[in-house]
């Protein structure tokens, strides 16, 4: 029975979902009090909106790990409909922006029936983060304000920014107690947020950063109250309003001004970055997924229509897909829906049991976490990234940012489509190329005799036709072998280029095979794997190999241990994605390889979570490929983290006789009776002796690292020595049987 | 001109080299020319006409029950890619005879090796294939793919148990597509199948503009298609299967009718 199955994998998995809704609700709480707030909303509706789409969208979504919920894109195009709509009256502007929220929640019903998930393909990358960069400055340029304690700041993007050095001054000089404080909270807030993912501390990573604001924010207040016995410092004004009975006093839409040209154009903003935040979302999180599996991107749009519905009914925002908080709950184990209704509920919970706590934090606690969003949206880094696939992506993105800045959203989305089209006809000095082949189906795809899929494109491929090739891949199962051909095409784009890659990684995981074939005849400007092709370009591209001091001492290693060198590598390292560690992560770069026959140790840079809740590892690892089948197995050290994990995952598998084993490592696998048997007590021994490693074995071949960041060189002598007698006792074992 | 001469040279047929414009001797003596140093032995016939040469040549075509209408097709400079003039593009919409188009004008004979054929479900697909088969045995060559739509309107793909469903869908169909062209195959006679590879391929979506890509993709030397299938008006004017593929010829066209 495949029913009673899934029931019992469902229930099997169920501790562990409960737990991952309840660390995503402990950074969804300030983040929808703070997105809310940042809208000029009430702060309850960003939670309504939590709550409703956490509910709604595990009975009927189509994903499996997101979390929705409020999301940052809407914050400026929010806080633009409330204040343009209600013309001054906040209230009332408010209650309009309800019925536009109903609306948009019906269209996106509407686009899900329509199978227009398909709509984000139509945007080009780099307008996108040009827009996104654009959302980033319009939540900064306000929240700093607020975060320095001055609330009262109004206008439009480009004045909030000028005035930026105005409130630090106000700060530092002024002799209003609320103000002080507040802008103390908010700074304080914001080193939190900085220093949070820093310290690769388990038990202090366990709670999110935006929580850890919470409790520093009520636990000042309550400083002040108990200990000093003294009124609390910042004043009612400067806290969150939170209503004592949230039920009695919830706003309802109001559609009397449903045929203006203002509120329609609300309605259409609002749908086109909703529908844009989470369909980037669904995608982005899909491939965070574990399990990998593909997301009903059409259903998932009709479930956040109906939830954005019901939550803009019940006085609360739109309803999106979020990939900070989906993040967090991918890297907390989560494995179906039922986590997203989990973190409902305990959001639930939390207004019950805590509103007089939730009362206590100050506005500009709450603005230090969307200053940190704001910053990540726009940070510097993003610019760098965009040019490093190539100079003319920077035209792109800066007039799309600047269209944003200046006028509107949709303004700002329509100029980086028009820009991108324009810089790619310049590219190429060829405008027949495009408008001659528009149109046309320019993708073959056929089965060729030996089972693998053959997809030729020819004429073009940018992101105006990338819906006809991906319509095509999609057809095929991730466990099949792909061949695509570009030896046509005169022209790939960027947009083309990074979601190819994409489905590179996704083929990879599923054991398939995806392969990109004729492009060795483009030229592309730069060295980055998504730049734009251009079959008339020279393909040459010089790479020129300084290395750094470190690199150095690790070729003198090198040939001490009489292995070979290569500081930048080239070939895929897909193959340490099997290992079980990097199920939730993402690898992106390997550099410093070290090899000889049958190991490895190399520097591996992979991100784990995405946005803001992102952090970016590094580590040296040693791979070591074994002749013969080993069980497969993780050890660790033991500690508090393993032990509530041990409820939630695999139990701790204890060895009978090695007390002090048993007691300093964490030790995990399936087959407990084969772990057991491969750990003799030499082995054991060993590993007791020597200095605690990270040891995980995928049977074939065993991954070995001590810590989250780049090993020293004197590190990487003993790593190679501890894994090189560690193997020679592995083949003794073996040879004595 | 001489891949005419090779063509009603194979066939045994009655050469028409139809020229618009003025009867000119120094004309009539190059087209002479050619036929005598290709060597031809067969029936040709010159004719010289005036007026519109779309509607000049359709209606030649009909009175004198025309087989077939050979035109040239002209390389693109730089591009490497072929298209017809306004005039050929029209006659091979309109004129009611099958039309062979040319891309590759060489002296050398260029041997057809591979021919690629539409074998698409349509009430001629039974007649296009046994031709297909007839013109192969002539040309000699050495292998025909016959190429089959694999459509998905059915099942739309969402997530994976959608995509495995599909799967399934499109290799029952597959499977279909195979037993009906085996079935036609079977009628074609014997004389004809001798050493000749046949190869079925199934191309997925709308395989009506990308069997010229396909064409392109395997380097066939001969493409035939028919043109019977059913439209509606709307269809037609937004686009047309033959339209694409006379946009960008991948190689030389046969198209029956």
């Amino acid at each position: 029975m495949p029913n009673k199955n899934t029931n019992q994998q469902f229930l099997s998995t169920l501790p562990q979902n409960i737990f991952s809704g309840f660390v995503v609700s402990l950074i969804a709480l300030p983040l929808g009090l703070g997105l809310a707030l940042a809208s000029e909303a009430p702060p309850i509706s960003g939670i309504i909106a939590a709550v409703v789409g956490g509910i709604l969208l595990a009975i009927f979504g189509g994903s499996n790990v997101t979390i929705t919920g409020p999301g940052n894109g809407l914050v400026v195009v929010l806080l633009t409909a409330i204040t343009t709509l209600g013309q001054g009256d906040v209230r009332l502007g408010f209650a309009y922006t309800l019925a536009a929220i109903v609306l948009s929640g019906l269209i996106m019903v509407v686009l899900g029936f329509l199978r227009l998930g398909i709509l984000s393909d139509f945007f080009p990358s780099t307008a996108i983060q040009g827009m996104l960069a654009a959302i980033g400055v319009g939540i900064f340029a306000k929240q700093i304000h607020v975060m320095l304690g001055n609330s009262d700041e109004h206008g439009s993007l480009v004045t909030l920014l000028m005035k930026i050095p105005d409130t630090i001054q106000t700060l530092c000089t002024t002799d209003n107690t609320s103000f002080f404080y507040a802008g103390i909270v908010g700074v304080v807030s914001l080193l939190i947020m900085i220093f949070h993912a820093k310290i690769r501390n388990k038990y202090f990573q366990l709670i999110p950063a935006p929580m850890w604001i919470v409790v520093f924010a009520v636990g000042m207040s309550y400083f002040f109250q108990l200990v000093l016995k003294q009124e609390h410092p910042i004043d009612q004004k400067w806290l969150i309003n939170i209503p004592n009975d949230v039920f009695s006093t919830l706003s309802f839409p109001n559609f009397g001004i449903i045929y203006q040209a203002k509120f329609i154009t609300a309605v259409i903003s609002i749908t086109l970055i909703a529908s844009i935040e989470s369909l980037l979302s669904i995608k982005a999180v899909d491939q965070l997924d574990p399990l990998k599996r593909r997301s009903n991107v059409n259903k998932d749009l009709k479930a956040l229509g109906v939830a954005t519905m019901v939550s803009g009914f019940l006085g609360g925002l739109n309803v999106v897909t979020v990939i900070a908080r989906s993040s967090v709950n991918v890297n907390n184990k989560a494995t179906n829906r039922s986590s997203n209704l989990f973190h409902a509920l305990f959001l639930l919970i939390f207004l019950l049991l805590f509103q007089s706590q939730l009362k206590m934090i100050p506005l500009s606690a709450l603005a230090a976490i969307l200053v940190f969003t704001g910053y990540k949206l726009a940070a510097p880094s993003n610019i760098l990234a965009v040019s490093k696939v190539g100079k003319e992506q920077l035209f792109v993105f800066f007039a799309t940012l600047l269209t944003t800045i200046f006028t509107s959203l949709i303004l700002g989305i329509f100029m980086g489509i028009i820009t991108t089209f324009l810089l790619h006809i310049i590219m190429n000095k060829n405008v027949v190329l495009f408008f001659r082949n528009m149109l046309k189906p320019n993708v073959l795809m056929f089965k060729e005799t030996d089972g693998s899929y053959y997809v030729s494109v020819k004429n073009f491929s940018s992101f105006v036709n990338f819906y006809r090739l991906k319509n095509k891949l999609n057809l095929i199962p991730e466990n099949e072998n792909v061949v695509v051909d570009f030896s046509r095409c005169s022209f790939v784009d960027n947009t083309v280029m990074e979601n190819i890659h994409t489905y590179v990684d996704k083929f990879e995981d599923q054991q398939g095979n995806f392969e990109v074939i004729g492009l060795d005849l483009h030229g592309a400007a730069t060295t980055h794997p998504f730049a734009p092709r251009n079959i008339n370009k020279d393909p040459k591209l010089n790479k020129e190999l300084l290395l750094t001091k470190r690199q150095k001492n690790i070729e003198v290693i090198a040939s001490d241990f009489g292995w070979s060198y290569t500081p930048y590598v080239e070939e895929s390292m897909h193959w340490i994605e099997e290992f079980n560690y990097f199920k939730t992560k993402q690898v992106q770069t390997t550099k410093n390889l070290l090899k000889n026959k049958n190991d490895a140790l190399f520097d591996v840079v992979f991100t784990e979570g995405a946005f803001i809740a992102r952090q970016l590892i590094r580590s040296t690892m040693l791979h070591i490929n074994l002749k013969h089948s080993i069980p497969e197995f993780t050890i660790d050290k033991e500690g508090l983290f393993e032990f509530v994990k041990q409820y939630t995952e695999f139990a701790d598998i204890e060895i009978p006789n090695h007390p002090d084993f048993n007691k300093r490592f964490y030790l995990s696998g399936i087959d407990e009776m084969a772990i057991l048997e491969f750990l003799t007590d030499d082995i054991v021994l060993f590993l007791e002796s020597n200095s605690y490693y990270h040891i995980e074995s995928n049977q074939n071949g065993l991954l070995i690292f001590k810590k989250e960041r780049l090993a020293s060189v004197k590190e990487i002598k003993a790593m190679i020595d501890f894994g090189l007698r560690f193997e020679t006792l592995i083949k003794e074992k073996y040879a004595r049987a | 001109m001489i891949e005419a001469c090779r063509f009603a040279n194979y066939f045994n047929a009655k050469l028409y080299v139809v020229h618009i414009g003025e009867d000119e001797s120094s004309k009539r003596d190059f087209f002479n020319q050619v036929i005598e140093e290709f060597g031809f032995d067969g029936d040709v016939e010159f004719v010289f006409k005036q007026g519109n040469p779309v509607k000049t040549l359709s209606r030649f075509c009909d009175e004198n029950k025309i087989d077939l209408l050979i035109l040239g097709a002209v390389k693109r400079e730089k591009l490497l890619k072929h298209y017809l003039g306004s005039v050929a593009r029209k006659l091979t919409q309109q004129v009611k005879c099958s039309v062979f188009l040319v891309i590759r004008h060489s002296e050398e004979e260029i041997s057809k090796k591979h021919i690629v054929v539409n074998g698409f479900e349509t009430e001629q697909s039974q007649s296009t294939i046994s031709t297909a088969f007839y013109v192969a045995k002539t040309l000699s060559s050495k292998k025909i793919t016959i190429v089959e739509e694999i459509k998905n309107n059915k099942v739309k793909v969402d997530d994976d148990r959608s995509l495995r469903r599909a799967t399934i869908t499109h290799e029952r169909k597959v499977h279909q597509e195979n037993l009906r062209i085996k079935k036609i195959i079977d009628t074609v006679e014997h004389d004809y199948k001798n050493n000749i590879e046949v190869k079925l391929q199934g191309i997925f979506g709308k395989s009506g503009y990308s069997i010229g890509h396909y064409a392109r993709v395997v380097r066939a030397d001969l493409l035939i298609m028919d043109t019977a299938r059913k439209q509606n008006v709307l269809k037609k004017m937004v686009a047309n299967d033959l339209r694409f593929l006379l946009s960008e010829l991948p190689t030389d066209v046969l198209i029956l009718k």
